[in-house]
């Protein structure tokens, strides 16, 4: 007895199938992860099945009964709810006001928020969510809007719910504490299909788990007796190995020198600083890795080094040269590369084609211009160059429109332009989120590469496995502080999180 | 056509034909006898003859560059509502120019007429581009102001300096000043008796599309149409590229400001004797070149067969006056103009039920 089956489904895009036969069931009360590799066809199948996108061929079952679902109203009718790899919230609106939107009650004409407000005050208590649902929606933190959402489904009384990769916005904390809202759901009754990436979690609350590649169902398995392994190998086709080898650092000569950053917090929290005598280096041939809790100034420290924010006192020696008021244009030049944290705001330009983005700081280059005009067939090489070289996937190469591709291959985009580009310093903040394993792997690999032909990597992860297994050096920030400076192979994973939550601290000076 | 573009001419089809059908309510709420007849007349009036064509290029010469004008801007995501006194400045400038520098041989003088109004747009333009830079001002508002400013300031000059005080309007230009017309008088041209009417369609049309198509260039071909469109589409995105975006906001609207001042120009220096009048309204053209540039989905191509299609409603609408009011015409051409603002939403419904129907086979 199915509460959901997706028998046979085939959904095409423009030069690919993203979904080609795929039968899918969920029984209820289970955890059913889906997993598959970057452009798998995973974000496409749920969207079938919550009306945004209509088949070509095969049906939906709910109860046993087939259903037609043609637009997220007819999903919501038969009790299944989204919450969407990109959130869909209106930012100057309430939490409250977010989550009756579009099933309010009214009274003549009038709002009637009373009873939702007791539901949704209910609903949260329920679910121990830690929420304050008079606050607009663009003043809480990602994890938090993403509870917002998981509200709305509750508000609405689903009993299905579909996550896209919630967990790849989330800190490790939150992610813990998302696991074991999953697990009280599914024991409420609630039926839940999960995407992730993270075999961890699968392994941690999944009852089942299907496997995608290429659009196609290649099985579906029980999670307890299938190990991480196995179901990586489904996945990718190939052994994956989950653990990397690499050799010690031959460490060179300084190439960036951080000297007393210091920054104000935003006035109202005053006395609260976003970064607080922040000094250190990164020299040739090192993966400085910049770990911590989110937002305790990875971002402000990014920003300041990439020159996307200004701050108030302190000095940025590059290579030598004095970039502290540097044009961002400028550092580029010199050799700083920057995988942004946030990719659709900072890294890609939608609505430019794969190939365009593969150019966003060098367009102007020799390679790409010549007499003010863009050498069209150069860039469309380069584009395919990258496409190889990185794997990225997608339904037209090179001319595929960049909102239309899925979300770990926008990624894989970014990777490539700014590890191509050969700079003397990669800063990459969370450069894996969203991929699956196999591209963990690769990029991984070419962070290490980087590191071997003498480059420096400035890493900021908020993943600890990755922090411990990438890099050579760890900095832990603080409250806007570095509060270690310690090497991965003389720390243990806990003494890792006493750092990252204030507990412990070191004097720290760079020399 | 690729797919897209067949969708595009499709919903521009439908959404004037949708437009057609509110305009003849209109018409027959007012008067119900010669409403037909006079949607009949829109129709057909601009396709009637030769000399017809000629005055539906001829009027689309201005509104095609206003039209450039405020799809270029909106490329760069800003809105230049400006054209208008933009229009005024560049028609001011290109009169002065035509009425009194005779000094300057005539053919150069009709090039440096067009030149100087250009470069006026731009100035005119550059001061919303500014605001918006360097003081964030939002250019809707400031271009708003420069309307008014650019129209009072050009109608007190033509009063002050290139004034006929016989006819209450601009003086007429030297003959000489007057934009060729190429030889266009002896294809687009009505026989009457033994005769010909002739349009007074001139080399304006041919400008008009040029700069279409230099425009196209620049935003498709382009480093710099690259940067620009990527201000327009993601300002963050542009910031961390290394984009000055400060510098191709200020470029963006003096660019947008110089395609309407040569509509300005282009306007006033044809040889139908079209002067500037000197009453203290914004010029419609600038706000013509909104619906021309929206009908032409923004795409500099489009918009030289939209600036086409709204000059032949206009051209039609103005021969319905002794059964209609001209506010009433004035009234159904912007209803079925308004209609056409549609066009985006009408194409990604259709784009919808194309894909419905692919899915059902
Ligand atoms: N709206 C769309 N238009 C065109 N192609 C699309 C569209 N949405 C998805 N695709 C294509 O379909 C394929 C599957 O995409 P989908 O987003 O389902 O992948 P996914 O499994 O969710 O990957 P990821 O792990 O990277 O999120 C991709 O190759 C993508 O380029
Ligand atoms: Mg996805």
């Amino acid at each position: 007895m199915y509460i959901i089956e997706m028998r046979n489904i085939t959904k095409e895009f423009p030069g690919i199938i993203a979904n080609d036969d795929i039968t899918l069931q969920l029984k209820k009360n289970e955890i059913h992860a889906l997993l598959g590799e970057n452009g798998a066809g995973k974000s496409t199948l749920m969207s079938v099945l919550f009306g945004l996108y209509k088949q070509e061929k095969g049906s939906i079952y709910k109860d046993e009964k087939e259903v037609s679902i043609t637009g997220p109203g007819d999903a919501n009718r038969l009790g299944i709810g989204m919450v969407h790899q990109h959130f869909k919230l209106v930012h100057n609106f309430t939490v409250l006001e977010n989550i009756v939107l579009g099933v309010e009650t009214t009274k003549g004409g009038v709002l009637q928020m009373k009873e939702a407000r007791e539901k949704v005050l209910a609903l949260s208590k329920k679910y121990g969510f830690d929420i304050d649902i008079d606050k607009e929606v663009r003043h809480i933190s990602v994890g938090m809007q993403q509870r917002v959402e998981i509200l709305k489904m509750l508000y609405r009384d689903n009993e299905i719910l579909i996550f896209d990769e919630p967990t790849a916005v989330l800190t490790p904390q939150e992610i813990d504490a998302l696991m074991k809202t999953m697990k009280d759901m599914a024991a409420e009754g609630k039926s839940i299909l999960f995407i992730t990436h993270k075999l961890d979690e699968i392994k941690h609350v999944a009852d089942r788990c299907s496997v995608l590649r290429k659009g196609k169902m290649i099985g579906t398995v029980d999670v307890s007796e299938t190990s991480k392994e196995t179901m990586s190998e489904m996945m990718v086709g190939r052994k994956v190995s989950l653990s990397l080898d690499k050799q010690d650092a031959k460490v060179g000569n300084t190439i960036l020198k951080v000297r007393g950053l210091c920054q104000k917090g935003n006035t109202g929290k005053v006395g609260k600083d976003k970064l607080k005598n922040i000094s250190f280096d990164v020299k040739e041939g090192e993966i400085l890795c910049i770990a911590g809790i989110e937002g305790n100034g990875q971002t402000d420290l990014v920003y300041a080094l990439a020159g996307l924010e200004s701050f108030d006192s302190g000095e940025i020696i590059m290579d030598g040269q004095d970039i502290t008021r540097a044009k961002i244009r400028k550092r580029t030049e010199l050799g700083i590369s920057h995988i942004p944290e946030d990719r659709h705001k900072h890294g890609l330009v939608l609505d430019y084609s794969l190939a365009y983005n593969t150019i966003l700081q060098t367009y102007y280059t020799k390679d790409f211009q010549s007499k003010g005009f863009l050498k069209r067939k150069s860039i469309l090489d380069y584009a395919k160059k990258m496409i190889e070289r990185f794997d990225i996937r997608s339904g037209q190469g090179a001319e595929t429109v960049t909102r239309s591709m899925s979300g770990g291959n926008q990624q894989k985009i970014i990777l490539a332009r700014e590890i191509d580009r050969d700079p003397k310093l990669l800063i990459a903040v969370q450069p894996t989120r969203g991929l699956d394993v196999g591209a963990i792997e690769y990029i991984h690999k070419q962070l290490l590469a980087q590191r071997d032909s003498g480059k420096a990597v400035l890493l900021v992860s908020l993943e600890l496995e990755e922090v411990m297994n990438v890099s050579d050096r760890i900095l832990v920030m603080y409250e806007g502080e570095i509060v270690a400076d310690v090497n991965p192979k003389n720390v243990t994973f806990q003494e890792l999180g006493l750092y990252m939550s204030g507990a412990k601290r070191d004097e720290v000076k760079a020399e | 056509m690729s797919r897209d573009g067949l969708l595009s001419f499709l919903s521009s089809i439908l959404v004037i034909i949708a437009g057609l059908l509110v305009g003849l309510i209109v018409l027959l709420v007012s008067n119900a006898e010669q409403a037909l007849p006079a949607v009949q007349t829109i129709l057909t009036f601009g396709v009637d003859n030769m000399r017809n064509v000629g005055d539906v290029l001829l009027r689309a010469t201005p509104i095609i560059l206003t039209g450039l004008s405020v799809a270029f801007a909106f490329k760069t995501g800003l809105f230049n509502i400006g054209a208008s006194g933009q229009f005024m400045l560049g028609g001011f400038v290109s009169i002065m120019i035509g009425v009194h520098a005779l000094a300057i041989p005539a053919p150069l003088r009709i090039i440096f007429a067009l030149l100087a109004a250009a470069l006026t747009g731009a100035l005119w333009g550059a001061i919303p581009g500014l605001l918006k830079a360097y003081r964030n001002v939002h250019e809707v508002i400031s271009s708003i102001m420069t309307n008014y400013i650019g129209m009072f300031f050009a109608v007190y000059l033509i009063q002050e300096f290139a004034f006929d005080q016989g006819r209450g309007t601009s003086a007429h230009l030297h003959p000489t000043s007057t934009l060729p017309r190429m030889g266009f008088q002896n294809i687009f041209r009505e026989p009457v008796g033994a005769a010909f009417r002739e349009s007074h369609v001139n080399v304006g049309i041919v400008i008009a599309i040029i700069l279409a198509i230099v425009i196209y260039i620049i935003l498709e071909k382009t480093t710099f149409g690259y940067e620009l469109k990527a201000c327009g589409f993601n300002q963050d995105a542009a910031k961390y590229a290394g984009i000055n975006q400060k510098r191709n906001i200020v470029f963006s609207m003096m660019i947008s400001g110089s395609l309407a001042g040569i509509a300005g120009a282009l306007n006033f220096m044809g040889t139908t004797g079209l002067s500037m009048s000197v009453v203290e309204t914004l010029a419609m053209e600038g706000f013509t070149g909104i619906s021309v540039a929206f009908l032409g989905l923004n795409h500099p191509i489009g918009i030289i067969f939209s600036g086409i299609f709204v000059s032949y409603l206009q051209l039609g609408g103005a021969r319905l006056q002794p059964h209609f009011s001209a506010e009433l015409v004035e009234t159904v051409i912007a209803v079925i103009i308004y209609f056409c603002a549609f066009v985006f939403v009408v194409k990604s419904m259709i784009g919808k039920v194309i894909k419905k129907k692919d899915g059902g086979n």
